[in-house]
């Protein structure tokens, strides 16, 4: 029976593109379960999940805990602001007061790069990332791949346009991995004060082009634009942004007549993305975010149970 | 009363390389503690009435200078005091450590020099060198008083982790230096290009979604330090070089005859920016600078050899283990080094064939004496009997659990080396021996 390697998700760059077809697979036949009357199986009875978010989020709390009821896991969410530092207490010790609670299972989400990778190696529970800073955002990268996936039945040979304000996104991160590991084509663009250094060593096109970015594209990624960062050295307006780098119908023309938009939200709608764009039929938007629950749930029952799933049986 | 014959050592049969001298032979060196001086460096030295250390098989060098230690006393003893640290350097061959300034409070006047010194008297080991702040408070605003902190013992000035950014407060702090025959000791980082990131900016920040220095927030602090310098006629000395783009424009400046030294640390000759992925975020690969690229990395070695660089120094900087166990964007800055320095060039470069014995020698002893203009870094009659006895041979796995050190803060816990500290010598007295040699 396939299963994962580790008893943690810390990000897509270590699964195998074996692992991403599993959790994908599993993923798919997890969706029937939110289509039934009774949204709930007992797979994960008896097993407890901690959801530890350190950085706001509703999207990927949300998804995760709908997927825990589902599966009938026990869930504790626990929502902290701040660094260790500024709580007073050492990430060490939270790691150590969480493994006294026994859990099986711990859902971080946290604004620094690693955070997850250090408790994975001082709990005995398994530890998914739900988002380390800039760094990885794996259930995220799945589902979109889940999305990509079930629109245009496989992901090889796909051209993926990735847009938007890369530097501080670990959408994009998990997504390059996932993406160029299943054999798909990434293209990311960015203005150049939000490209990082040296991105094309992850194996990608690098450009800060839009409209060239566009061309040949089967999907295009928009990725959120932080308003916070307008005004600041990398980011003078949203107008001047949504100019160059804004996702409009005719815009969109320039990408394959088949092409979707995807977006990982929340949605600037008139910063990165125009309205009609957002709504059009093309967009995969809203669809993403039930593939986020399919794959968490996959994600949960493939770490706590150690085997495939078998359906009910 | 000690009698003549416990006063005196022969160092029996050792390979002595002493670069300075352009001494490289098999050799008994007679060293006296009576006076700490050395006594002869020859032929076979009869023992009667000496202490016989048998060498056959060992190195025997001028004693180590660090340039670039933080001992943590007064203020953070938790992680470090002067007792603990100067053992550790004794441990780690070191026969002399500079002490850096940015204790609490901070190094900027002579009673804390003097508390400094004080302190390291009451300890039977390596000696200890204070640099004192160049200015007050390390706040960068007004000069701190070098002349009585010169008195006290200071031997050169820093402001320590802070770039002294203020261009007219350096060159007057070169200007009032050279009253005292004192350098100025700058770490060479650009705020406003570095952001204080937590790592070096390249492709591996980039992969990590860590934000990065780039690697000229260094040389551009370089660049306008040299410029200042020479301005002021002052002696520039620069800390822990780490890219290659700096070490050009040392090698330049040097060409032109200014009066600038440069050191390396170890850590940046054996590891680059990728240890912090292979680490998993390991707060033990974050130091600043921060480790950079495989091509800065040739960049220091061939550095080392051609003379730019003056010394490997550690930077050694002791963090308590609860401080480290944090978020890697707020740990601090920083690795012990002095226990680990010397095995990681030599099993790293000299073991090799990357680097001579003698440049090794150099980097490590007359090198930092002749950038700090300190006694020692030669074995010749008459010179401070301070000798770092060396065994090419000896396997050592890095245990931080037995440091000396009351940090363990370091990234090479398990590595096995070849090569390590023997013995170390200070004024003619064995001060530390390895227990399994």
């Amino acid at each position: 029976m396939p299963t994962l390697q580790s008893k943690d998700l810390l990000g897509i760059e270590t699964l195998s593109a074996e692992e991403i077809t599993l959790i994908l697979d599993t993923a798919e036949a997890m969706r029937s379960i939110g289509q039934r009357q009774i949204k709930k199986v007992p797979a994960l009875r008896g097993k407890m999940v901690v959801n530890l978010f350190f950085e706001a989020s509703t999207r990927t709390r949300f998804s995760f805990e709908t997927a825990e009821k589902w599966l009938s896991a026990d869930s504790l969410n626990f929502a902290a602001k701040g660094s260790s530092v500024e709580k007073g207490e050492s990430l060490l010790d939270t790691a150590r007061n969480l493994q006294a609670m026994s859990p099986d299972l711990i859902v971080i989400r946290h604004g620094t790069p690693g955070v997850p990778h250090f408790l994975a190696r001082h709990l005995r529970a398994g530890v998914v990332n739900a988002g380390d800073g800039a760094h990885e955002h794996p259930t995220q990268a799945l589902l979109d791949a889940l999305t990509i996936r079930r629109h245009f039945g496989r992901i090889e040979g796909l051209r993926v346009a990735i847009v938007g304000d890369l530097a501080h996104s670990r959408v994009v991160r998990s997504n390059i991995w996932l993406l160029t590991k299943m054999g798909a084509r990434v293209v990311v663009c960015a203005p150049p004060t939000l490209l990082p250094t040296r991105i094309e060593a992850m194996g990608v096109e690098a450009t800060t082009d839009f409209d060239e970015a566009l061309i040949g594209a089967d999907v295009v990624m928009m990725l959120r634009m932080q308003l916070e960062r307008q005004g600041s050295s990398r980011f003078p307006s949203a107008r001047e942004y949504f100019k160059r780098y804004g996702l409009t119908a005719s815009r969109l023309a320039r990408a394959n007549p088949e092409a979707v938009v995807m977006h990982p939200g929340p949605m600037n709608r008139g910063v990165e993305i125009s309205s009609d764009v957002a709504d059009s039929p093309r967009s995969l938007i809203l669809e993403q975010v039930s593939n986020g629950v399919a794959v968490r749930m996959a994600v949960l029952y493939l770490l706590l149970t150690g085997h495939g799933w078998e359906g009910e049986g | 009363m000690t009698t003549r014959a416990a006063t005196r050592l022969v160092i029996r049969g050792g390979r002595v390389i002493d670069p300075r001298a352009g001494v490289d032979a098999v050799l008994d060196v007679l060293l006296d503690a009576g006076s700490g001086t050395v006594e002869s460096v020859g032929g076979r030295v009869p023992e009667e009435g000496a202490e016989l250390l048998d060498a056959a098989g060992l190195l025997v060098f001028p004693g180590f200078i660090d340039l670039h230690a933080h001992l943590r006393e007064p203020g953070r003893e938790h992680a470090e005091t002067i007792a603990s640290g100067l053992k550790a350097a004794a441990a780690g061959g070191f026969t002399a450590v500079c002490a850096m300034p940015n204790t609490d409070p901070v190094m900027d006047n002579r009673a804390i020099v003097e508390y400094v010194v004080s302190k390291s008297r009451g300890v039977l080991g390596t000696r200890l060198y204070p640099i004192g702040a160049i200015t007050r408070g390390q706040l960068g605003k007004e000069l701190a008083e070098f002349g009585e902190m010169r008195i006290a013992g200071a031997v050169a000035l820093s402001d320590d982790g802070k770039w002294l950014a203020d261009g007219a407060l350096l060159r007057h702090a070169f200007q009032h230096a050279n009253l005292f025959d004192m350098p100025i000791v700058q770490h060479c980082e650009d705020p406003t290009l570095s952001g204080g990131a937590p790592m070096h900016e390249g492709a591996v920040s980039t992969r990590l979604g860590l934000n990065g220095q780039p690697a000229i927030a260094e040389a551009a602090a370089v660049a306008r330090d040299l410029l200042v310098a020479e301005l002021a006629g002052g002696r520039l000395h620069i800390a822990h070089l780490s890219t290659g783009r700096a070490l050009s424009l040392v090698r330049e400046a040097k060409s032109r005859g200014l009066a600038v030294t440069c050191e390396v640390t170890p850590h940046h000759l054996v590891l680059t920016d990728e240890e912090v992925a292979r680490s998993g975020f390991s707060t033990n690969s974050k130091m600043n600078p921060p480790l950079r690229e495989r091509e800065d990395l040739e960049a220091l070695i061939a550095g080392l050899e051609d003379g730019t660089v003056d010394a490997i120094a550690t930077d050694h900087a002791p963090h308590h283990e609860d401080e480290k166990a944090v978020e890697f964007n707020v740990a601090p800055f920083g690795i012990v080094g002095l226990e680990t320095a010397a095995s990681l060039v030599y099993d790293g470069l000299v073991r090799t064939g990357r680097l001579s014995p003698g440049r090794f020698a150099a980097l490590f002893s007359a090198g930092p004496a002749a950038a700090f203009r300190l006694g020692g870094g030669r074995l010749e009659p008459g010179s401070p009997a301070d000798v770092t006895v060396f065994d090419p041979r000896a396997l050592v796995t890095v245990d931080p659990a037995r440091f000396e050190s009351l940090s363990r803060n370091t990234p090479f816990a398990g590595r096995q080396l070849v090569g390590a500290p023997a013995a170390t010598i200070v004024g003619g007295r064995v001060v530390w021996r390895r227990g399994d040699a």
